[in-house]
């Protein structure tokens, strides 16, 4: 019998409101027991003292680049940086070659991943055959071989009608759309944020307006068919305004925010000289949308964070801002990134930072865990949040290096990461 | 503007008028003030960068800025090759930083490099030992052409500091503008800009410049008027209409040049389009100093390499 019990840790689980000393003792791959106290001798023991206990955090917006892009990343090194970043789940974007439009991709998807056996990878089917935006994928048969979501992530659903009956047709197996927004047009040949920023540097702006637009396009048609739009990566102050008057209206629109997107400004393209790791779609952000982000996250009007983990290979990261592709790593530095940030630095409450990585995006897409209640998955993250450390990409799990954050000295790291009662990673002792 | 005399350009790059200080800037001009006498004479030549190796890598269309270089490097004795994005290895899939890499093994002193992106000399500058000069990134920066544009101001008015110099045209995507602005500001003149709205990019007036629509606005009273060439091939027709509607409201005409002030000089970056963004009459016209400009040219380029060559004291001795 395989159990873990995991001693004198801080356990906080916001589903059962609890934020306390606790034990836990996990066996046979779920979770068995909380309390004060529990001794048992056949029990491998993790000592938790000084540390915090959650439920596994689960990261609903990544793309493991398998099958296709195996030079940026693979499934099997996606969730070994998954689990070094303290995530137990990810869910992952149908963008690869070929797409994720068909249930033998996502078998294929689940087979890799069930090899690796690390983290929990959910597929995220496309809403479009070939993301190509035309015609609906076979959403049903994907839903059976195991998608939690549709997405044409990387690009919007353009067409009007498509989003429209794809927020109609998904209402027969209860999972979201999720949007990537942003008006292609209006986007034109932008590669960062448009403000005096990229009018200084000469770059082609992103306007925040692309974002927006595409967004209240989806609050309309979220009304009109009943349906359920998930917000991919929102970056902008009207962009959340639209959120939350959708909310307030009733409408089952939520959204999701980037690490990077609440910790870096489009000043960090200017700083670094043109640094295509800062170059990422939707582009970083000047401070006025960085603060409305931020309040939006304190007041819960952003549902949960996700990383937008975005592997490049180097050799790509190293042409020019205009030619380098869009996207950053995330999932080896999320933890401390969101941490620094929300708790230590903006006094975010510790239970409702555990919510935002675990709680919520579980309820989301309906997945397993995101609570540590007696009979759930034994997943759990163990971070200890006064670790400081600088980000070193070096020693990176992930097969790619392209992040923003490598040098910032960060508070809050991952110590160890549980998947299904076993010890998927564990920081080294040094 | 500071009152420190500056000898020397700190950094061993020149990637833009941003980081440069007054006292820099001061430096460059007053040294090209020296090395506009060089072309004086029967001999047009000087030693200073005598056994020194510049390459040139034009990665978008130029002529004035490459030639000028060259006849700069030629000047001052260096020996240098030029080489084209059409004819170079970049057609066939190698990177920037590959082509750098290689021509940097070759152990030149000077990397010139006009790109058609934004930043491409300053990914370069950070991985190479030999100095970088920007001759122009994207709609990014254009530095030496902002210091001859200064150049030739100052020696006409005797200074920069108190001058309104009024910018007119493509201010979306020009460099010339951005490094004008950048420069003209930080030596004290006053920098007003004008285009039509939908080629003013958000944020212009941060760069240090006051911003009209209406170039009546801002060309009167001026004491110099810039006209910048208006860019068809960079942009598709959704910008503005037409070439011919235009010059109805943006071209320097002789009535509108009326409004400035009575000796106000008339510059152009070039290449002109004669009777878009320019009239004949203007471009040729008593108070036209564009020719000035690349003669200038020439020893705003020679002082700038002989500068991050590490040059001081007298650089005109034979």
């Amino acid at each position: 019998m395989n159990r873990l019990l995991i001693k004198h840790g801080r356990v906080v689980d916001p589903a059962q409101r609890l934020d306390d000393g606790m034990d836990v003792l996990l066996a046979d791959g779920v979770v068995a027991r909380l309390a004060e106290r529990i001794e048992d001798p056949q029990a491998q023991v993790i000592d938790a003292a000084g540390l915090v206990v959650a439920p596994g955090f689960i990261d609903v917006h990544v793309h493991l680049r398998e099958p296709g892009f195996e030079y940026k990343e693979t499934v099997a090194t996606g969730v070994a940086a998954a689990v070094a970043g303290g995530f137990t789940a990810v869910c992952c974007m149908p963008n690869t070659s070929p797409v994720n439009d068909s249930a033998a991709v996502t078998e294929f998807i689940a087979k890799r991943a069930a090899e690796a056996a690390l983290a929990r990878v959910y597929p995220i089917g496309a809403v479009s055959k070939g993301l190509a935006g035309e015609e609906l994928a076979e959403i049903g048969e994907m839903v059976r071989a195991g998608v939690v979501a549709v997405s044409d992530d990387g690009k919007p659903v353009h067409n009007a009608y498509l989003m429209r009956r794809a927020l109609e047709y998904t209402q027969l197996f209860g999972i979201p759309v999720i949007d990537h927004c942003e008006e292609p047009t209006l986007t034109s040949r932008g590669v960062m944020h448009e403000g005096a920023v990229a009018t200084r540097l000469g770059l082609a702006g992103i306007p925040a307006a692309a974002e927006e637009v595409m967004v209240a396009r989806d609050v309309v048609l979220a009304e009109l068919t009943g349906g359920r739009v998930h917000i991919a990566h929102i970056s902008t102050r009207g962009a959340l305004e639209r959120v939350r008057e959708a909310k307030a209206r009733g409408l089952q629109v939520t959204c999701e925010a980037t690490p990077h997107h609440l910790a870096l400004l489009d000043q960090a393209v200017a700083d670094s000289e043109f640094d295509p790791n800062t170059k990422m779609n939707p582009p970083l952000r000047s401070q006025e949308h960085v603060a409305a982000l931020l309040d939006a996250v304190l007041d819960g009007t952003v549902d949960c964070l996700a990383t937008d983990h975005a592997p490049h290979h180097a050799d790509e990261k190293a042409l020019e801002f205009d030619l380098a592709p869009f996207g950053v790593v995330g999932l080896e530095t999320a933890l401390p990134v969101t941490y620094d940030l929300l708790v230590r630095r903006h006094g975010l409450p510790l239970k409702n930072f555990v919510a935002l990585w675990s709680t919520a995006p579980a309820r989301l897409l309906g997945l397993p865990g995101g609570n540590l209640k007696p009979g759930s998955p034994a997943d759990v993250t163990i971070f200890k949040p006064e670790a400081r450390a600088v980000v070193n990409p070096e020693r990176f799990r992930s097969l790619s290096r392209n992040t923003p954050f490598g040098g910032q000295r960060l508070c809050g790291w991952p110590v160890a990461t549980i998947v299904g009662g076993r010890v998927a990673w564990q920081r080294e002792r040094r | 503007m500071s009152g420190e005399r500056v000898t020397r350009l700190r950094g061993k790059d020149l990637l833009g008028i941003d980081p440069l200080s007054p006292g820099e800037i001061q430096l460059i001009l007053d040294t090209a003030v020296e090395m506009r006498e060089i072309a004086q004479r029967p001999i047009k030549k000087v030693p200073a960068l005598r056994g020194k190796t510049v390459v040139n890598l034009f990665m978008e269309a130029s002529t004035r800025t490459r030639f000028s270089f060259e006849m700069a490097e030629k000047r001052l004795s260096a020996d240098s090759l030029s080489f084209a994005a059409a004819s170079s290895s970049v057609s066939k899939g190698e990177t920037l930083l590959d082509t750098a890499l290689n021509l940097e093994a070759m152990q030149p002193d000077f990397l010139i490099i006009r790109h058609p992106h934004a930043g491409a000399p300053h990914r370069l500058a950070r991985v190479l030992r030999s100095s970088v000069i920007n001759a122009g990134d994207g709609a990014h920066e254009h530095p030496t052409q902002a210091l001859l544009d200064a150049l030739t101001i100052r020696l006409r008015r005797g200074g920069l500091a108190g001058q309104v110099v009024a910018i007119v045209g493509d201010l979306q995507h020009s460099r010339v503008v951005r490094s004008n602005v950048l420069l003209l500001s930080r030596m004290g003149a006053t920098v007003r800009v004008a285009g039509p709205p939908s080629l003013i990019p958000v944020g212009m007036a941060a760069l240090g410049c006051e911003v009209y629509t209406r170039m009546e606005d801002a060309i009167a009273g001026a004491d110099v008027v810039m006209m910048l060439r208006i860019q068809l091939e960079r942009q598709g027709r959704m910008n503005f209409p037409t070439v011919r509607e235009y010059y109805d409201f943006f071209a320097l005409t002789p009535e509108r040049l009326k409004l400035a002030r009575k000796d106000c000089l008339v510059m152009h970056p070039g290449p002109m389009n004669r009777g878009v963004e320019i009239d004949s009459r203007v471009a040729d016209g008593p108070q036209s100093v564009i020719l000035e400009q690349v003669t200038n040219g020439v020893a705003v380029r020679m002082a700038v390499l002989y500068l991050l060559a590490g040059g001081y004291g007298e650089p005109t001795a034979n």
